[in-house]
């Protein structure tokens, strides 16, 4: 083999990407109407990088990153994650490999009302079949790496909004998943709780084998993306460090 | 993940005991339902229920139960004593008449009267006084529900009575098994009894039989059917006679049947509700579980377990709550002798699973439809 071909041009997936989509499509159904949401999407993500998806209201974001999380079959074309062609695997084994290789950042967080912190953060282990109290234990170093573990005993309703995202945080990145995804994790947020979370981020979430894709529109923090990727109307029109003019 | 379920379940306590509510209320109120309705029509076999000695009731054949019973010429008695296996045979009169108190009202009675040689035909036990007192004259025993109904309060021995005309003198007091409309029972010898009951010819309203072996009732029974012509039944099928009359004779299983079937529908109602409530609450928490890596299975099994909790816990209350209802009703004479038959609870049990089972269902659904792309709307 020798030299590295590459192997885009030719419509294969490198080895080492951390998620590979090859010619992704998604339809929705609107009544008798077919909208097309994903025209043949190409990427490439790396690990080790802070990766943005920006792009207007309804151009997909959410869509795509569904796809490549493992929780919205494509229509069309393949998707590989650390290497597995994930909507090929069976029912089950999607959800085993979610649950051992993804971590989520929902914007609505979806924390447990009625158990404290640490065994909100504590879910992704137990999942797995840890030990509960290892796994809180676990939950608790982690909630103290983002600087809240004096708050690991407390339910989510006597946190405060960017508390709560933080033990979220801590959910997605207890099981030091391989790839961590965020939606919209600063909308709900002021710009700077919202610059602090994603230096968080970048902190804990971003590493040599392990990718991170956030999906956002907050202009506020495009400087701290490692890469950006713009989707309009379903197509990447630009990958780059930076935003293109005029945006 | 099945501790994190129960958490999900108890940290909302107002749902938590809204369906352990439903729960319970169904539980009790089907509990104690079937209870006092099983007790209620067991006292129609309470007159055989009190002779308990009696292996063999012989009788009129077209008399059907201890109340309804039409008399047979005293010479039955020599038939039925005549028939090989039967040990012992004794008359056994039973018959309505109506005694005006010492303070002028009336009331309708039951006169029973027993063997005089042997006083077979007696409830077993006494209250106060002893069986002995029937050979003085006029006497008669009265039955404890009696009591309480004629002479609230106060002591009913040597109270004397105007019994068609004929004067009584209550010496004692029985422990019986009250009949289905609780009427007063007045024990008394066959002879005396005769005296107070105006009448025909024929008095005796049965034979009552003791077999020698007291296995073979039955084929005793059809013995005495065959070489009397007359109508014999062993105790539990005479039992069962008077069960049956109450079944098919009274709105009672209907009505007790129709409140059974509220406490199901009340039920699953409440419970239904509580739950679909809980499960819409919870939907992006499960939704969430779901997309982090929980399979349908393992949210089947935490709705299971939550519905599992919530019915333990409801029907635990419920049936405490109806021995609680049974126990503390005890003294009041409707409800003597009431018992729960192990059947009831089996069947309570059954139905708060039937309920769990139809709206756990019914809310789970909702749950396993949730895509978990829906988790970053
Ligand atoms: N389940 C669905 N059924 C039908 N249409 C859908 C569904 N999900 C998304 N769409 C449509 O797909 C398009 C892209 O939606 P998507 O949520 O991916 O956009 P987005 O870029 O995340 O937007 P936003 O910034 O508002 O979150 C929209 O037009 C939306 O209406
Ligand atoms: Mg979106």
């Amino acid at each position: 083999m020798g030299t590295p071909i590459d192997t885009t041009a030719i419509g294969g997936c490198r080895p080492e990407a951390a998620i590979c989509t090859r010619a992704v499509t998604r339809d929705f159904q609107a009544g008798q109407q077919t909208i097309t949401v994903l025209h043949g999407i190409d990427l490439d993500i790396r690990a080790g990088e802070l990766t943005f998806l920006v792009g207007e209201s309804g151009s997909g974001k959410t869509t795509l990153i569904s796809i490549m999380c493992g929780i919205l079959w494509p229509t069309q074309g393949e998707v590989k994650v650390f290497g597995t062609d994930i909507y090929e695997l069976s029912d089950s084994d999607l959800v085993e490999f979610r649950l051992q290789n993804i971590g989520f950042i929902f914007q609505q967080y979806n924390l447990i009302p009625s158990i404290d912190a640490a065994n909100n953060a504590a879910v992704p282990l137990i999942a797995q079949g840890m030990d509960r109290l290892e796994a809180r234990e676990r939950a608790v170093a982690m909630l103290e790496k983002l600087n809240i573990g004096d708050q690991a005993d407390k339910l989510p309703r006597q946190l405060s909004g960017g508390q709560q995202q933080r033990v979220a945080i801590a959910r997605a990145l207890v099981h030091e998943p391989r790839l961590v995804v965020c939606d919209e994790p600063t909308a709900a947020l002021d710009a700077s709780s919202g610059r602090r979370v994603m230096d968080l981020l970048r902190d804990v979430a971003v590493a040599e084998d392990r990718a991170c894709i956030i999906v956002t529109h907050d202009n506020r923090i495009f400087d701290l993306a490692d890469r950006i990727l713009v989707l309009e109307d379903g197509r990447i029109t630009h990958d780059g460090k930076d935003m293109p003019e005029g945006h | 993940m099945l501790w994190i379920a129960i958490r999900m379940l108890t940290g909302d306590a107002q749902k938590f005991y809204g369906l352990v509510f439903g729960i319970a209320f169904s539980t009790l109120l089907i509990t104690q339902q079937l209870t006092i309705f099983v007790n209620l029509i067991e006292r129609g076999a309470s007159g055989v229920y009190n002779v308990s000695s009696a292996d063999v009731w012989v009788m009129d054949p077209v008399s059907r139960t201890t109340d309804v019973a039409y008399a047979m010429p005293s010479t039955a008695l020599d038939k039925v004593r005549s028939v090989p296996g039967v040990e012992w045979a004794v008359p056994h009169l039973r018959a309505q008449a109506s005694v005006r108190t010492k303070d002028g009202d009336l009331e309708g009675v039951a006169v029973i009267g027993v063997d005089d040689a042997t006083l077979i035909g007696l409830p077993k036990s006494m209250v106060e006084g002893s069986i002995e007192v029937l050979s003085q004259p006029d006497s008669v025993i009265i039955d404890d529900v009696g009591t309480t109904r004629m002479f609230p309060g106060q002591s009913p021995i040597g109270e004397r009575l105007e019994l068609n005309d004929q004067r009584a003198v209550i010496r004692g007091i029985a422990d019986a098994i009250p009949s289905f409309t609780s009427t007063v029972v007045l024990y008394t010898k066959y002879s005396q009894a005769l005296n107070f009951v105006p009448g025909t010819r024929n008095r005796l309203s049965f034979v009552l039989v003791g077999a020698e072996d007291p296995l073979q009732a039955k084929a005793l029974s059809e013995r005495i059917e065959d070489e009397t012509g007359l109508k014999a039944q062993t105790r539990d099928e005479f039992a069962q006679d008077g069960i049956d009359f109450i079944i098919e004779n009274t709105g009672i299983p209907l009505n007790f049947g129709i409140t059974v079937a509220l406490g199901f529908i009340v039920g699953v109602a409440i419970v239904g509700l509580t739950f679909s409530l809980f499960i819409r609450d919870n939907i992006k928490q499960f939704g969430a579980l779901k997309a982090i890596g929980v399979t349908n299975a393992k949210i089947r099994r935490m709705v299971a377990v939550q519905a599992g909790l919530v019915g333990l816990v409801g029907y635990g209350l419920g049936v405490v709550g109806t021995v609680f209802f049974i126990w503390g009703f005890s003294s009041n004479p409707t409800f003597k002798g009431f018992y729960i038959p192990w059947q009831i609870p089996l069947i309570s049990l059954v139905a708060v699973f039937l309920i769990l089972a139809l709206t756990g269902w019914l809310a789970l659904r909702n749950v396993l439809k949730t895509e978990p792309a829906s988790v970053f709307r």
